[in-house]
Parts: C-alpha cells; structure tokens; sequence
C-alpha cells in the first residue's frame, strides 16, 4: 500500500490518477499510524513552503515522516519541506536533504516562476534508471534546493540546482512526476519498484 | 533548458470535441478523451480544453468530461470556457485541472484574477485576451498600433487595451497571458511577431501565443522573434496539416529547443 500524504496543501488528484495509471493500490491520508505502516510514502505539494511546514506540524507529522524508514517522495513543496531551510518565509524545514531552498533571481530572460519543460542532467540510479541525460520534465516552482551532496539530478534555469535529492531512503523530485508525461511516468514507476 | 511549449486546443462543446478531425487511430473524433491522449502522445506539451457551451447543462457535462480527460492524461491540462467565479475554479480544479483560463469574467470583473491566485496560486490562472489593431496608417509598426481588448469571440470591443490589460492581469496576479489576433485569429497567414515581441518585453510571465499558424515556419517565427513561450493551435493540427511530431523536428532545426519524445 502506498500513502499518499494529505496535509491540506493543493490538489493531490493528478497524484492519485498518476498511480492508478500504474496501477498501484494506495490511499490519501494524514493518519501517522496509515503512514507509517505504508511500503511507500508520498508526499506531494503546491502552495506556499511556510504554510507547509506548518500544516504537518499541526498534523502530528513531522516526527511521523522523519521516522519513516521505507521509500518517501517528496513532490515540489513536498521536497522543499524536506530540505534546510527556505527562503520562503524564512522557513526552518525539517533538514532531511543538506539542500536549502532559494528564491529564482527574475531577469528580462529569465522568467519567474520557472514553469514548462526542462531537462535533466547529472542522473544518478536507480530513481532515474532508464532515463537519459536531456529528458524532460515539468516544473512549475518559484524557489529551488540547491546542489548539496544528497543531489541526484540537476537542471539549469539561470543557474544549476537540484532537480532531485536522495538521502538514505528518502528521495524528493523539485518537477512534477505526475505531470511529466512518459518520463515522470518511467520515475514514478522507478520510485514504486524500490 | 527550458523548452517552448507546443499547445493543441480543443473545443467541447455539450461533452464532444468540434472541429472535424480526421485521424486514422481515432475512430471518434468528438471523443474528446481519446483525442487528448493521441496529442499528449504524439508529444504535446499541454493540452487545453474550451467550453463553448450556452446551457449550464453543458458546463456541468464539461466538468466530468475535465475528471475523464485529467485521469487519462498525464501532461498538464489546461480548461477554459465560461469561468466566471471562483466557484468554477474550484469545480475545476477538483475536476482535475492543473490551470484555468478566464477571458470575459477578468474583464468583466479584473479582482476575480485576485482571488482565484490568492485562492490557488497565480501558477493556476491564465488570462487569455482577444484583441483586435485598429488599421495601420502608413509607415506604422503593427506593435505601435492600438490594440483593443475585445471580447466575444472579438467581436465585442472593450474599453481595455491590450498592453496595459496584460500588465494589469500580471500585477493582479495571472501566471500566463494567452493572447489572440483578433486580426490574425483564422487567417493561417501567421502572427503578429512584433506585437509578441513587444508584450513579452513588458511581461515577467509566459506568454502564450494563439490564432494564426498557417505552418511550422509561423509557429517557429513566434517562438523565436516573437520570443513567446509557448504556442497554442486548433485547426492546423485538428485537420492534420501538422502534426506535432513534424511541428517539433521542424522547430529543433531551426535551434528552437522543444522537448523531446521519451
């Protein structure tokens, strides 16, 4: 069964539709105990990384995620909350990844947020098995983790940052799997075969 | 880097796709799941979905045709057609829509863009404009012309002109600005390139161009003149003049990067 984090932040139907895609029996849940019990956790989110933050901290579940000892996916917001800090509402996050979150530096060729296709570079295995330098994936982010050791792709939009981090069995994606076409597809069928 | 985006748009009406397509896979061609799945494999970027339906029975048969295309789809999906309040964001969204498109109702009342970014994230709104030149004097550059927001498929002006309303939107808070020739809307002889070029230029978001491919070459030239992010078509790929997979190898030749088929 695979646990798909509900902690009030934006949509999770193109997550859900994603994994019964895969074919993938999974539930939407903020229980701790569904959660930890669960083979595989996810961890979407869009919105704001402040309110994030706050929301699985009113939830009981910060404590629940970094217990966690079976494979987690942190999607976008998901990822952010999972890094040092951010630069959104000068956010202390849960310090999983070594990564902090930056804000984009707008420029007349460079537009904020980042949002379309781009591509991968720097793939590490075995989430990203398969894939080839220069595929594709869609983002749609204002801020972005830094490269650190846990980086395990990279992408460049003005400057290069972590398009995906891993430590131990925690593993975060800064695009949108979901929304990724074939590619995200392949990922998140990676993610599920871990 | 980051890829221009190729956009195939779909008009629903009472829960079929309009426009005649002619495809050899497809057997229904009003089926308007199975049309979006054929784009999204064949490579579109986006897909956007219009309601044109008058009867409110229409809207709601659009929002669970929105729940069947967004289970069946897995690139982002973007519906538009009769949005007039939060309400129908919400519908929307909860449908299964990454982005909503509003036209008439953010003329009509500017602070709904506002609220539904306030609400969902201005990633979540797209303001398209329809807008219409008046005829050129001699020697005028097109871009130098007024441009007057209309609405109605364009033929209703408004008060609106089109530079001033695009900054507006942005300030007010869209994610994307969608904008239609009225002038150019249908011709097939391409788009007005420095009129693109001059909105990007006083934008800090995406710009969506729309109405006017004729061919790849048009389509390539907004991209790359008329530095639009993304380019949005109906006819030229429903009647398969184009497909995308020839749009997407013609624009890599010219050094336009697009995303490439996994």
């Amino acid at each position: 069964m695979i646990a798909i984090v509900d902690y009030k932040m934006g949509n999770l139907r193109s997550v859900e539709n994603a994994l019964r895609r895969l074919g993938a029996d999974f539930c939407v849940t903020a229980d701790p105990q569904a959660i930890t019990q669960a083979d595989k956790v996810l961890l979407p989110g869009v919105g704001h990384c402040g309110q994030a933050m706050d929301n699985l901290r009113s939830a009981g579940l910060i404590p629940v995620i970094r217990r966690l000892r079976r494979p987690v996916l942190g999607i976008c917001v998901g990822l952010q909350v999972m890094c040092r800090d951010s630069e959104e509402g000068n956010t202390e996050c849960m310090g999983i990844f070594d990564a902090h979150v930056r804000r984009f530096k707008a420029a007349p060729d460079l537009k904020v947020p980042h949002m379309g296709w781009n591509t991968l570079e720097n793939m590490e295995k075995k989430l990203f098995d398969g894939l080839h330098s220069g595929d594709s994936v869609y983002y749609v982010h204002s801020y972005y983790p830094s490269l650190c050791p846990d980086t395990i792709a990279t992408t460049t939009y003005g400057t290069m940052f972590s398009a995906a981090l891993k430590y131990e069995q925690f593993y975060g994606t800064q695009f949108h799997p979901e929304k990724s076409g074939d590619v995200g597809e392949h990922i998140l069928r990676n993610f599920l075969s871990l | 880097m980051l890829s221009k985006r190729i956009i195939p748009c779909l008009d629903v009406k009472d829960g079929r796709t309009v426009k005649g397509v002619h495809f050899e896979q497809l057997q229904d061609v009003g089926d308007a799941v199975a049309l979006g799945r054929h784009y999204a494999r064949e490579g579109a970027d986006e897909l956007v979905y219009l309601d044109i339906s008058a009867s409110q029975e229409g809207r709601q048969t659009f929002t669970r045709l929105v729940e069947r295309i967004a289970d069946g789809i897995h690139i982002p999906l973007t519906v538009g057609g009769g949005i007039s309040s939060i309400d129908d964001a919400a519908r929307l969204l909860d449908a299964g829509a990454d982005k909503v498109s509003i036209n008439s109702a953010a003329l009509r009342e500017p602070s709904l863009i506002d609220s539904i970014a306030a609400r969902y994230g201005s990633q979540f709104v797209v303001v398209a404009i329809d807008a219409r030149h008046t005829p050129l004097a001699p020697g005028e550059a097109e871009e130098e012309a007024h441009w007057t927001v209309c609405t109605h498929g364009g033929t209703r002006p408004t008060d609106r002109e089109l530079f001033s309303w695009a900054v507006e939107a942005e300030q007010r808070g869209a994610g994307e600005i969608l904008f239609t020739s009225m002038n150019h809307d249908g011709t097939h002889a391409g788009y007005p390139c420095s009129t693109y070029r001059r909105l990007t230029s006083l934008l800090g978001i995406p710009v969506i161009a729309s109405g006017g491919a004729g061919c790849a070459a048009h389509i390539a030239d907004v991209l790359a003149e008329g530095h639009a992010d993304a380019a949005l078509a109906a006819g030229i790929f429903h009647y398969g003049e184009l497909t995308i997979p020839q749009l997407k190898q013609e624009l890599l030749e010219r050094g336009i990067p697009v995303r490439r088929s996994f």
